[in-house]
């Protein structure tokens, strides 16, 4: 294979989120307290006006899903009594924390607090039951109910902006022996906003005829500031700007996205694509994409850590309100009609081809309901539709030929509608 | 074997298991056809009070158990999850749940939140209400789960056109304590006796109250509890077991008496979970929905489907154990359930620090082989009795 090529936003997106990992392993020495939680719904700018280090367990194990580790670290956690038929995610994080807590080339500290907060899987509460019970750490609990009715109303905001205000902060103030400094929060709002305007025009991008980005494979090493620890810093900010500039000039030359093995060539396929990827076989599976001329214009997972695209931003004005609406409105707390009519949105707003839902085994907040949203968007969009099938860091349900052959399946269809 | 309420044993086995067999649910469609009106819930456990005190029946929906061949249900799931949502979507599309007035989903897990979704993409006209369950344990979480039982209960009686009194609500939430203390005692008979009272014909007669109004269940039960304790039954040479993990979807009765036959008589277990839920009567001083709020939020039982802030799942286990003399723990879950497959490690470990042998089963609720659980079952029942005898 020759070496991963990458572009520059890629690059500095490596370098940033490695430079936090060396800031979190640090953190014990240096008197900052380390704390766990989720991608969806985090509340990074609050964890940041306290000072400390954020730490979220499902980057730790797509990572090393990505490294290939995730296999050993799941073994390891059904050795301890983990069945077969559960979040891998979960396995990998308990896995790696039974072995010896070895992240990606980095230590991962320990965890000071759990911050729990239960926005769109109800897997991420059995997730941290086992983690308090290896870390034998505290939990702050946040609470985020459900969209089922497709709105998010007053009674579920008092409630999540109660819980940070009653139960999220005060532990924060007891795990740092710091006053929570509400002036603190609004800036870091204030930055994240920033880091969001200039976010979502690289999403929009892929409007674009060729696509300069990949809103799928090429998306999840973007989002990697704005979803995790750096959201809400001047870095971020930083980050973003420079990246929708090189995005725009590759827009200008007409280029498309760079992908592991090189620039990508003629775009003949522009796709949609929903749920999360294979993370143990992401090379592979993006140059299948690649290979064939697909590129992908919208996807679902981008929109895991945050909507921004439909216009959401965090309001220094509304602080905890905003941090609240940020966490209900995750794309894992939509109801099924309103991802099937986002995705339907994006069919139509990105000119896309077809859609593919990459439905994986281990999650069930993506999965359920994925068949009748395929079949959906493709009667509602007129487009056709793809399932591909395979898990996130358990590479025993990844087959490259299986994918292989559905996906060529899928992109004669399109041509041969083409021609029709 | 004639009780004081005029009906055998064989009668009451007999009606319960007709109810069983009514996996079409024709009984909902002969409710509907009577002029009543009838409210679906799904497992593991909603208020059915709210749906007793307006007058209409609540039927527990507990999927389509082996007597359904799933057909159209598959196809709007992908492959590793369990099987109750597509049974339930199964009956849907053949028009077995056509007298559902309203279909209320708790937030049980996330399979269940995204049939919410299905259903609505399914039949938009059809209305389903999602009951998101308080995670918290403290003033918030019942002041949230308060504010959804006041829409639960406007939608029940939109639906219904009902008008719901505070004593309606008071009148339902007594037939349920009753069939709470009638559960306990039946429950306690048979960690007494497991003879008189076998797991998988309390089960049948638990489960009629999936399908039965709350009223003339408790009285089945009445019925049941006067004759399995005036009904002599041999004493058996059997192993005494928990069985925990089977909360929401059921496994079928050919699984439980696999269990029997295998030498395993369970002792207690959380079949049906949602038709008891809490160990203790709910206040009936209170104002109903804050009774109802704050009975969830202080006396739930530690079900898997409950975020386990205290760390106490494990040791209740071990107390319940104890508590029923059980000689071990079948822990048993249904396949690809991520709710009660992600406690085992904690449970087992649990478990054998206190010195109490435990087996892993899995089932669906259509399993028609039970070979391997036989097997499973039957090896554990040997090991425990020979223990015991060495004991
Ligand atoms: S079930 Fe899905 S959303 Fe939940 S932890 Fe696993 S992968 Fe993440
Ligand atoms: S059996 Fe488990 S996974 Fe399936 S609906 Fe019930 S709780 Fe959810």
């Amino acid at each position: 294979m020759t070496p991963v090529q990458k572009d520059e936003g890629m690059v500095r997106q490596k370098a940033m989120l490695q430079a936090h990992a060396e800031r979190a392993a640090r953190a014990r020495d240096e008197g900052r307290k380390v704390v766990y939680t989720f991608v969806p719904g985090n509340l990074v700018e609050l964890l940041l006006s306290f000072d400390v280090e954020p730490v979220y367990p499902e980057i730790t194990a797509l990572q090393s899903g990505m490294r290939r580790a995730s296999d050993r670290y799941i073994r390891e956690a059904e050795r301890a009594g983990h069945a077969e038929d559960v979040c891998s995610y979960v396995k990998c994080d308990v896995g790696m924390a039974l072995a010896g807590d070895v992240g990606p080339g980095k230590t991962v500290p320990a965890p000071d607090l759990l911050l729990l907060s239960g926005t769109g899987c109800a897997t991420f509460y059995k997730w941290f039951e086992s983690l308090a019970g290896i870390w034998r750490a505290p939990v702050a609990l946040l609470q985020v109910p459900y969209q089922a009715d497709g709105a998010v109303t007053d009674e579920m905001r008092r409630y999540v902006v109660a819980q940070i205000r009653d139960d999220v902060i005060p532990a924060l103030e007891r795990l740092t022996g710091r006053r929570f400094d509400i002036d603190r929060l609004r800036e870091h709002l204030r930055l994240s906003a920033r880091a969001e305007d200039a976010y979502s025009a690289v999403v929009e991008s892929a409007r674009r005829r060729p696509s300069p980005i990949d809103a799928y494979f090429g998306m999840v090493f973007y989002v990697g500031p704005i979803f995790t620890a750096l959201r809400g810093t001047l870095e971020a900010v930083e980050y973003y700007e420079r990246l929708r500039a090189e995005v725009e000039t590759r827009a200008r030359a007409g280029l498309g996205p760079v992908t592991p093995d090189g620039p990508m060539g003629e775009q003949r396929f522009r796709l949609v694509v929903e749920g999360p990827p294979c993370w143990t076989a992401f090379r592979d599976l993006w140059k299948l994409f690649s290979d064939a001329g697909a590129v992908v214009v919208a996807s679902t997972y981008s929109k895991v850590g945050g909507l921004y695209d439909t216009g959401f931003r965090h309001d220094p004005d509304r602080p905890l309100e905003s941090l609240a609406d940020y966490c209900l409105g995750c794309y894992t707390n939509l109801s099924l009609p309103q991802r099937l009519a986002l995705v339907e949105r994006y069919v139509r707003d990105y000119e896309a081809d077809g859609f593919v839902v990459h439905s994986v085994k281990s999650c069930k907040a993506f999965g359920v309901g994925q068949p009748l949203l395929l079949r959906e968007v493709e009667r509602r969009a007129g487009v056709p539709g793809c399932f591909l099938e395979s898990d996130l860091v358990d590479s025993r349900y990844f087959s490259h030929a299986n994918v292989r052959n559905r996906l060529e399946s899928f992109l004669q269809a399109i041509d041969m509608r083409r021609k029709a | 074997m004639q009780c004081r309420y005029a009906v055998t044993l064989d009668e009451i086995v007999a009606r319960a298991e007709a109810l069983y067999a009514d996996t079409e649910l024709r009984t909902l469609a002969r409710w509907k056809e009577g002029g009543g009106r009838v409210v679906g819930v799904a497992p593991a456990y909603v208020p059915s009070e709210i749906v007793d005190a307006a007058g209409a029946l609540p039927a527990h929906l507990v999927g389509g158990g082996p007597g359904l061949d799933v057909v159209q249900g598959d196809a709007f799931f992908q492959s590793a999850i369990c099987h109750l949502p597509r049974s339930l979507v199964d009956l849907g599309v053949r028009g077995a749940l056509d007298a559902l007035d309203l279909l209320v989903v708790p937030s049980t897990c996330d399979v269940l939140r995204n049939l919410t979704g299905v259903w609505r993409l399914l039949w938009p006209d059809r209305p389903v209400f999602f009951l998101d369950l308080p995670q918290r344990t403290d003033a918030e979480g019942v002041a949230f789960y308060r504010e959804q039982l006041a829409r639960l209960l406007a939608e029940v009686a939109r639906v219904t056109g009902a008008t719901v009194s505070t004593d309606d609500l008071r009148r339902a939430i007594g037939v349920a304590n009753q069939r709470r203390m009638l559960l306990g005692e039946l429950g306690e008979l048979r960690i007494a006796e497991p003879a008189h009272v076998p797991a998988s014909e309390l089960h049948l007669v638990v489960r009629a109250g999936a399908l039965l109004p709350p009223r003339e269940h408790v009285e089945m039960l009445e019925s049941y509890l006067h004759v399995c304790r005036t009904t002599p039954r041999p004493r058996l040479d059997v192993a005494r077991v928990l069985l925990r993990g089977a909360f929401c979807e059921q496994p079928p009765i050919g699984f439980l008496r696999t269990l029997e036959r295998a030498g395993c008589a369970v002792v207690d277990d959380d079949l049906l979970l949602g038709l008891r839920w809490f160990g203790r009567p709910v206040d009936m001083v209170d104002e109903p929905l804050d009774a109802l709020a704050v009975a969830y939020v202080c006396q739930s039982p530690p079900a898997s489907c409950r975020y386990d802030r205290a760390g106490d799942r494990p040791a209740a286990l071990v107390d319940a154990a104890r508590a029923s003399r059980a000689q071990g723990v079948l822990l048993a879950a249904p396949s690809f359930c991520d709710m009660a497959l992600l406690d085992r490690p904690a449970l087992l470990q649990a478990l054998e620090s206190a010195g109490i042998p435990s087996v892993q089963l899995q089932y669906a609720e259509n399993s028609a082989d039970f070979g391997a659980v036989r097997e499973q079952a039957g090896t554990f029942a040997d090991a425990l009795r020979l223990w015991q005898d060495l004991a």
